[in-house]
């Protein structure tokens, strides 16, 4: 039986004409049923032992095909498709293979299932975005369903993620991919390097690089460093890290490569924040997200076992829904009082210039003791280690840091004027991207917090805006540090700092206990903010560097 | 009203009853309020306020004197201000603030106004001002959103005035009123504009960015929408699950759209249960942070502001409710903008998105002029004062130059200071009445007087030329005409005889530069019939490249050349097989072709302007002088088609037709033909200035060196023959000695490994690259791949794929390009696939762009490009009739046209498909 029949081609069903999209599904039904006759002829022939091996490897490939139609019928924004993965799947399990199951509950482990988007019932708008995100990635991860909660964003997200990948620029696709899996491996984030494990394969890249950094070229070593820095301490990025890539002699990086190099990096540190802030399940076809195991032989995913909860029912428990409602009330009562008292009172007195001063720095060295309490083990669920060197090196605190850095002035150096231009002058068009998505992360609101409606937000969100950028040791003149304090609260904080700085330690426990009577959809907005202005904090820092380089 | 009421203390009546009523309690007095006692009325009133204004400020018999210096400051400048008195400037940054004197010589330190134990953030500066009427009086903008002015008149060593803590965020600008002593304007990242009164401890007015325009509602959508039902009738609103709508303040506005979007919801949304959480999708319209504020220098009451979302606006400074006028000037934030300090209502604004534009503001709709396109953001416009069309301008990011530029100049600027090492932060002109001193400020700690005649002028480094083809391969070449006339002896553009066309442009007073712009244009045309680069489409179709082993393609191409009639391309394929596949099977009759006329059909494929190129490629002396000698004769000979190229008169004068063959004739002809038009013919050894290369980048020098016809004689018997072959006829082309010339296969020594010959066969790329015909030296490469590519250099690898795949481009053979695109080895040139394939498509019904990938239009939702025929959309090529604009598959289409004339749409147009 000859290979080449048996691959199967996904890409037919990302077309938005319906008959393509049939005729990709019918071979695909085609090659599986071949496949499964071709198992079941192997099974009831005696066993030779040549047969063993190719046998196992077919049946794993079987396995990987069923899953990828598991993923279709629940995430395929198209219903034909979903429909029709369906029903091939029920007529497998009737010639009695065994077929795959989901596993987990829905695209995030925070948010039950039912608070999510269901595919299906999404609106025109959602559709379109959906339909764009399938049709350029063959998948509707789980990102974007945790995503959609905010369309708005989405649809500029999804843009820039499209651009930095598959547009024009500088860096080839396969180098692209391997950057994202380095990015994502600092954070031992094994969900976005599963992803890109396969994109990167997908777009022709050599296996062997994925055996760790070593195997990669040395041009791409040469980046780790600069990745650690900008992961975990990005106030240390100097010229002369930028000046050791950019001249390599044959191994050196073009500024244009550099800062599509940069982008790309900060892109998915931040976007490892949001998978672990969220708590993002893995893929349907990706490990850990479906077995083949009956329903019955286990009734909760490893993944939670190592987040400390340990079956749903524990997880509901804790959810919520169980804190006494009048509690996490005048949670919200108070904090809305605060917002308004702050509003009132800071036009009668100001303090004075030493205090304003000294408030940055207090809070500064506040951030660094705000730390969960529980340190519980996390172990990766998969081996991500490799893809990445210096597994000690993690995130310290600016302000613990021995030797002194000084502070980042935004009035000095900053997106909209520096790094804006900087960036789209080598790297043309993200600029303006990158531009977009800022400025919807930080201007969108819906004016609501929990139950109360007309409420402006634009204090609350610049204070979260401010402290991430704080805890890097960046500081804006105008603003007055002291209203962090008093509108953030310690589980809040921890909740902030976990996710921006080590996100791999995010638990359930740290996102429920914040702002208990807030809504899903407000806490995936919170994580925006985090992440885009945790993007824009280390994008700053190299962006810098660069500058000073060139000057 | 309460705020008009308290303007009213600063503000000149508009009619004299007023008079009595406004206190003057003044500092300093000036021209203004003279004239504002007078009564005038507001336009007589500015005339002669700007005349006071002149008087108080002119020079006054004193010149300026001074040169080019600079000096060091201890730390970064954001800003720097001028003094009216021109000699002293005030220099502004996060740590320094501090007053220089201007001398003769040097700066001298005056006066260091950051005092105090503690720095305070106060003293941040972002911006600073200082007042054009008082010398005392001071004013910046800290970068903690406070205003702070400054009494140099102080006594004690604080000199600060009054601090204004009403913003809340930083203040990007402050701006005094040219002629009113007490208003300051500031403009702040929190989106105000303040106005204050120094009298007063806090602002009279608040003008916010947010404000609408006079009348006009003003909403503000994003992409993607959704049209609704039209709740009301009187409003067509569009409306979006995340729009964001500009006006908070406008309750009713407000109201209409809560209703359509509760309206929407229930009737739309409700029943597809599609929102995901409850709130109202509508967000307060963020201010946008006000980057500049200016007051107009001619109209007293006027001030412009530039926002970070690409917007300028116009103000009445007594009407702090609403703005005069509003458009948007950049895309992206307007960094600065300048009042025209001569024409009324003339604004230049400058903004990250690398440009300058002067606007009009006089009529009714703000006009732009002029627009600059500069090479960085602009971070400061300042108009040159006495020249009337000059502004200066420094960037953001990256570029630390200044430029000064000539607004109807737009590509080169006029003059430039290239003094700083980091970017410049603040420019100002010394005396508002002196174009010949600039001040800068920079990033890089230094403070620079800049002298105008000390200026770098790019255009005087520029030789303007333009070159440009026509619909049928007409050349048009245009220089200027100094440049010509200057060397008169080098008139080498007339490598095609045709009828060159010379004329002088007319001189025209009105015109900027004239004096620059007087240019001598000549037009080449190419032969009638235009089959002079038939070879080369040819042979770029039928060479096989790749796909089979070498010595078939090797024969493959020396059939195709032999056929074209290039018999020397020919031998020199034929001899590639003999070096690089195995010689012993090859059969000798298959090298007794003649090499023949072959030099003849080398210079053949040469168009005209690649024989110029020739010259200095192959340019020995004993050559040049040769063709001088010759050329004489050939001048006489040839008087008749040679135009002369007057510059002086106008005239226009044709030639006669030359013989189409003359060019494919004797190799003599060839070389004169580089002089043939040049009457005094002074210095042709001369580096020409030659046309840009067509087919390749021009080299200066002789790329290879020709081992010479020593070494063809100390190793006559090897079977160099393909490299003394090439040496003998680039040293002298067409040499009756070149038939005689054979390949001596006797002595062909089979054994030699191939790495023998990569010299020679290097030796020969070269020899045809220089020749013009890159596409050998390219066929051959990619033919030969690894087996020669390590003998030559990467670059020039590069050079010759790119022009080959230039020329393959410019013949519009797409499929060739492309597969030497894929077969080069070189990365430069194959990722020239990966790049710019962008697909730009309109919908074919709402002919809006489609934005997101696919074929599905986001606006009118429906499939673009379906198929006439079959109704499906269409993926691969598509056909479409240009008269109705309906189409589909080039396959059912064709099929359609020939049973019916109609289009298969049914729109009664009558379709032809040709």
């Amino acid at each position: 039986m000859a290979e080449g029949e048996n691959e199967v081609r996904w890409d037919g069903l990302c077309s938005r004409d319906s008959t393509t999209r049939e005729t990709a599904l019918e071979n695909i039904r085609q090659t599986i049923l071949r496949k499964t006759e071709y198992l079941r002829s192997v099974k009831e022939t005696p066993h030779r032992p040549s047969d063993r091996l190719s046998n196992t490897e077919s049946s794993d490939g079987l396995n990987k095909l069923l899953a990828h139609l598991l993923m279709l019928s629940k995430r395929c924004p198209f219903k034909d498709v979903r429909e029709k993965s369906e029903f091939i799947l029920k007529s497998i399990q009737e010639l009695g293979i065994r077929i795959p199951r989901p596993l987990g509950q829905g695209p995030s482990r925070f948010i039950p299932e039912k608070e999510i988007l269901q595919v299906g019932s999404e609106d025109a708008q959602m559709h379109a975005l959906f339909a764009d995100s399938f049709a350029a990635l063959g998948r509707l991860d789980n990102i974007t369903l945790v995503m959609v909660f905010h369309p708005q964003y989405l649809e500029s997200f999804l843009k820039t993620q499209h651009y930095l990948l598959q547009m024009d620029g500088p860096l080839p696709l396969h180098y692209r991919h391997y950057i994202g899996i380095m990015a994502a491996a600092r954070h031992q984030c094994s969900y976005l390097v599963n992803l890109h494990v396969n994109d990167f394969l997908h777009v022709g890249g050599d296996p062997k690089w994925l055996n760790g950094l070593e195997n990669a070229p040395q041009k791409l070593q040469n980046l780790g460093e600069l990745n650690k820095v900008l992961a975990h301490r990005p106030w240390l990025i100097t010229k002369e890290h930028i000046e050791g890539l950019l001249k390599a002699e044959e191994h050196s990086w073009s500024l244009a490569e550099l800062v599509h190099a940069v982008v790309l990096l900060t892109h998915y540190h931040s976007l490892a924040s949001f998978t672990f802030g969220c708590g993002i399940s893995p893929e349907i076809h990706c490990d850990g997200g479906h077995t083949f195991r009956p329903p019955s032989v286990s009734n909760y995913c490893i993944c939670d076992i190592t987040n400390g909860n340990h079956s749903v029912d524990e997880m509901q428990v804790n959810s919520a829904e169980n804190v006494s409602v009048s509690d996490s009330f005048f949670e919200v009562e108070a904090l809305m009082e605060k917002m308004r008292q702050l509003q009132e009172c800071r036009d009668e007195e100001e303090a004075s210039q030493e205090e304003m001063a000294s408030r940055f720095e207090i809070e500064k060295r506040e951030s660094m003791f705000v730390f969960s309490s529980d340190d519980e083990e996390v172990t990766p669920a998969r081996d991500v280690s490799r893809h990445f060197e210096d597994t000690s090196y993690g995130y310290k605190d600016f302000s613990r840091h021995g030797m002194h850095v000084p502070t980042f002035r935004v009035q000095d150096y900053c997106w909209e004027d520096h790094g804006y231009s900087l960036v789209n002058r080598l790297y043309p068009d993200v600029g303006q991207l990158i531009d977009e998505k800022f400025h919807i992360a930080y201007n969108l609101t819906y004016n609501t917090m929990a139950m109360h409606k007309d409420v402006d937000t634009s204090m609350l969100r610049r204070a979260i805006w401010n402290y991430i950028h704080c805890m890097f040791g960046i500081r804006y003149d105008d603003y007055d540090y002291g209203e962090i304090n008093q509108l953030l609260d310690r589980s809040f904080k921890v909740y902030i700092k976990t996710v921006v700085c080590t996100p791999e330690k995010v638990t359930k426990r740290m996102y429920d206990s914040f702002w208990r009577q807030f809504k899903h959809s407000e806490k995936v907005h919170v994580n925006l903010l985090l992440i885009e202005a945790r993007m824009q904090a280390e994008l700053l820092y190299a962006l810098r560097a660069i500058t000073r380089y060139m000057t | 009203t309460s705020a008009l009421c308290s303007l009213l203390s600063f503000v000149p009546p508009q009619s004299p009853a007023a008079l009595g009523l406004v206190p003057r309690a003044d500092r300093v007095n000036s021209g203004s309020h003279l004239a504002s006692l007078l009564g005038l009325t507001d336009s007589g009133f500015s005339d002669s306020m700007e005349k006071m204004s002149r008087v108080t400020t002119a020079l006054g018999g004193s010149v300026l004197t001074g040169r080019t210096m600079h000096c060091h400051l201890d730390a970064p400048a954001n800003a720097i201000s001028v003094c009216r008195d021109a000699a002293q400037v005030v220099v502004a940054g996060r740590s320094i603030f501090k007053i220089y004197a201007i001398e003769e010589e040097q700066f001298v330190e005056k006066l260091n106004l950051r005092v105090g134990r503690k720095p305070s953030l106060n003293l941040s500066c972002a911006d600073v001002v200082w007042h054009q009427m008082d010398e005392n009086l001071l004013a910046t903008a800290a970068t903690n959103g406070v205003v702070v002015t400054w009494n140099l008149g102080r006594p004690s060593r604080n000199k600060q005035d009054q601090l204004f803590t009403e913003h809340k965020r930083t203040v990007n600008k402050v701006c005094f009123h040219p002629t009113e002593a007490h208003v300051l304007l500031s403009g702040s990242q929190d989106g105000f504009m303040k106005c204050f009164d120094l009298r007063r401890k806090d602002s009279v007015s608040t003008f916010s960015g947010e404000a609408t325009e006079a009348g006009q509602g003003r909403w503000w959508v994003m992409t993607g929408w959704v049209p609704v039902l039209p709740v009301l009738s009187c409003c067509v609103l569009r409306l979006h699950p995340s729009f964001a709508h500009g006006q908070m303040r406008d309750a009713e506005c407000e109201d209409v759209l809560k209703t359509t979007w509760l309206l929407w919801r229930l009737c739309v949304a409700a029943p597809l249960g599609t929102l995901p959480s409850g709130p109202l999708f509508w967000a307060t319209g963020q201010s946008e942070s006000v980057r500049d504020v200016q007051f107009s220098i001619r109209d007293y009451f006027t001030f412009a502001s530039t926002f970070e979302n690409g917007n300028v606006q116009l103000w009445d400074i007594r009407r702090p409710d609403r703005c005069e006028r509003m458009f948007t000037a950049h895309n992206g934030p307007v960094f600065c903008c300048d009042w025209h300090p001569e024409d009324r209502g003339w604004l230049a604004t400058g903004g990250r998105d690398k440009m300058v534009k002067v606007w009009d503001m006089t009529t009714h709709r703000a006009k732009e002029m002029h627009c600059v396109q500069t090479i960085a953001s602009v971070a400061r416009v300042k108009w040159r004062p006495e020249c009337r069309h000059h502004l200066a301008t420094c960037s953001m990011m990256v570029d630390h130059n200044i430029y000064v530029w000539d607004v109807r100049r737009p590509f080169v600027p006029a003059a430039m200071f290239e003094e700083h090492r980091d970017v410049t932060t603040g420019i100002a002109w010394r005396h508002p009445h002196d174009p010949s001193f600039l001040l800068s400020g920079s990033k890089d700690s230094s403070l620079c007087q800049h002298l105008f005649r000390d200026a770098s002028q790019p255009v005087e480094r520029a030789n303007p030329e333009g070159l440009c083809y026509g619909l049928f391969g007409d050349l048009a070449f245009a220089a200027k005409e100094s440049l010509v006339a200057a060397e008169s002896g080098r008139k080498p553009y007339t490598g095609d005889r045709r009828h060159p066309i010379f004329f002088k442009r007319k001189l025209d007073p009105a015109e900027p530069f004239a004096g620059l712009a007087s240019s001598a244009l000549s037009v080449f045309e190419t032969e009638p019939g235009g089959s002079a680069m038939r070879w080369f489409v040819d042979t770029a179709e039928r060479y096989a490249l790749a796909g089979r082993p070498l010595a078939e393609l090797c024969d493959h191409n020396a059939k195709v050349a032999r056929e074209l009639g290039r018999n020397q391309v020919a031998q020199t394929w034929t001899m590639l097989r003999t070096i690089y596949c195995s010689p012993g099977l090859l059969p000798t009759a298959n090298l007794s072709h003649s090499v023949g006329k072959g030099g003849s059909c080398g210079l053949q494929l040469m168009n005209s302007f690649n024989l110029k190129d020739m010259a200095p490629g192959l340019g020995s002396e004993t050559r040049l002088d040769r063709s001088k000698g010759d050329a004489r004769s050939d001048t006489v000979l040839l008087d008749s088609s040679a135009t002369l190229i007057t510059n002086e008169d106008n005239e226009e004068t044709e030639g006669s037709d030359v013989p189409a063959d003359y060019l494919l004739g004797d190799v003599e002809g060839e070389d004169d033909e580089l002089y043939l038009l040049d009457p005094e013919h002074t210095h042709p050894e001369e580096p020409e200035c030659v046309l840009p290369q067509e087919a390749f980048p021009l080299r200066h020098e002789i790329v290879d060196t020709p081992p010479g016809p020593e070494h063809l004689q100390d190793k006559a018997d090897s079977p160099h023959v393909s490299g003394s072959e090439a040496d003998v006829a680039s040293l002298a082309p067409m040499d009756s000695s070149f038939s005689l010339l054979s390949v001596s296969h006797a002595l062909y020594d089979s054994r030699l490994p191939p790495d023998f010959f990569s010299v020679l066969v290097r030796d020969m790329l070269h020899f045809y690259a220089e020749q013009g015909d890159v596409q050998m030296a390219v066929s051959v490469l990619i033919v030969l791949g690894e087996r020669v590519r390590k003998d030559i250099d990467e670059q020039t690898q590069e050079h010759w794929y790119t022009s080959y795949i230039d020329l393959l481009q410019r013949f519009r053979l797409w499929n060739v390009s492309n597969e030497v695109v894929k077969l080069s080895t070189s990365r430069a040139v194959s990722c020239l696939n990966q790049a710019s394939t962008t697909l730009h498509v309109n919908c074919s019904h709402c002919k809006r762009p489609m934005s997101s990938r696919g074929w599905v239009c986001d606006r009118c939702h429906r499939c673009a490009s379906m198929c006439a025929v079959c109704h499906h959309v269409v993926k691969g090529l598509f056909v479409w009739c240009q008269g109705c604009s309906h189409g589909g598959h080039l396959q059912h289409i064709m099929k359609w046209l020939e049973g019916s004339s109609h289009c298969p749409a049914g729109c009664g147009h009558l379709c032809e498909y040709s």
